[in-house]
């Protein structure tokens, strides 16, 4: 069985992909290699410019079905709009419209219930893919990419998630931002979700919605607290009160951060940063061999 | 002989504008040759999804020609389109009554 942890944040550009690729890097050369990078994040899905060497080794092309309403055999009895949660299909008697919206169709399949007079039949629409990469000794990734104009983020990631290769020891799931959908269906499944925070008002306001989140979803979490030295106490009272364990402190600096922005992450590590994710990786050995 | 729908936030004349078109409160029909107007509750203003898809379908059954409001998305313009009801926009903070004064000249 495969150990899986999801890094999210809520506030985006907290640190989420470099603390994931920063992790899966760590957990290779302390723990295991057999861990695979699973990009989440499926509208801007940016793992892999840290890894320029990896080589993509296929692709999985996505699909989602929508209905076809067939004018000819429709009677406008509005059964099928009446069916659909999402209001997606639009019949109006009146004017002959027979309409459907396939932005707003979660292929749930109840229009092709509905109907009683065979007008309705499924075609695939392309959403996405989800691309397999490698770079031998380095990295096994894979990620989800949603399709420019489709509003199908949660199918993607859902699909994305058949194909973890559960041979893997450890699976990190780097998260979409925010605190929707998207994102309860990438954390949903995991054993263990690190939340990545910043010292400032909007990290720690986004974080208290990540809290309660998660603890509906009743999962074990803990908190990274990255570009430390920035911004104010606020957090640290918050985790206090709260009781919820740091994991570690990643500090602010700017050569990391220029280290960031060149994609060259993995390249001199600062010391004080990677003592850090050395002792973070040391801690979450305790949660992985529980 | 045209039917006229201003977004509105209320059901008066002195109701604010609303420049929502899918999420207004309420939509004033104006029969523009009668110079009556009514006003009709938005029932999907509320709804999880799709409000300005069914807020388009509405139009299309009332005979709509023309729509007032301060924006359109891109689900109800679809639909508008294919009817050809026009879509005005206008971004005036204003109440239905001096809409409707513009209106009838």
């Amino acid at each position: 069985m495969s150990f899986k942890i999801a890094i999210a944040s809520g506030k985006g550009g907290t640190g989420k992909t470099s603390i994931s690729v920063c992790l899966q890097h760590f957990i290779k050369n302390q723990l295991t290699d057999k861990i695979q990078l699973v990009d989440c994040d499926v509208e801007e899905p940016n793992d892999l410019l840290f890894f320029p060497n990896a080589k993509k080794k296929k692709a999985h092309k996505l699909t989602q079905l929508v209905p076809v309403i067939d004018k000819s055999k429709c009677t406008f009895c509005r059964k099928c709009a009446d069916y659909c949660e999402f209001n997606a299909i639009s019949i109006i008697p009146s004017a002959s419209i027979v309409h459907v919206n396939s932005n707003l169709c979660h292929s749930c399949g109840a229009c092709l219930v509905a109907c009683e007079h065979d007008a309705i039949k499924e075609t695939e629409l392309p959403i996405g893919q989800i691309n397999f990469y490698q770079e031998e000794n380095h990295i096994k990734l894979i990620e989800g990419e949603l399709k420019i104009g489709s509003a199908m983020q949660t199918m993607v990631i859902k699909e994305l998630k058949k194909y973890v290769d559960t041979a893997n020891k450890i699976i990190l799931y780097d998260a979409p931002p925010g605190t929707s959908c998207p994102v309860v269906e990438t954390i949903s499944d995991v054993d263990f979700i690190i939340l990545v925070s910043e010292p400032t008002p909007f990290g720690l306001h986004d974080l208290k919605l990540m809290v309660e989140l998660i603890k509906e979803l009743n999962k074990p979490f803990s908190v990274i607290i990255n570009k430390v030295g920035l911004g104010n106490h606020d957090i640290y009272d918050y985790l206090k009160l709260e009781q919820i364990d740091i994991l570690g402190e990643i500090p602010f600096t700017q050569n990391f951060a220029t280290q960031y922005a060149k994609g060259e992450l993995l390249n001199n590590i600062p010391e004080d940063i990677s003592d850090e994710f050395e002792k973070i990786t040391n801690r979450l050995k305790k949660e992985i061999y529980a | 002989m045209s039917n006229i729908i201003i977004t509105s936030s209320g059901n008066e004349l002195t109701s604010q504008f609303d420049k929502r078109f899918g999420r207004a409160e309420w939509f004033c029909l104006l029969d523009n040759e009668t110079k009556k107007s009514r006003f009709i509750k938005n029932k999907f203003v509320d709804s999880n999804h799709g409000a300005g898809t069914k807020a388009a379908e509405l139009m299309i059954e009332l005979k709509v020609d023309k729509i007032i409001s301060g924006d359109f998305g891109p689900k109800a313009k679809e639909l508008l389109e294919e009817v050809n009801i026009q879509m005005v926009i206008i971004q005036d903070s204003t109440n239905i009554k001096k809409i409707v004064d513009r209106l009838i000249v």
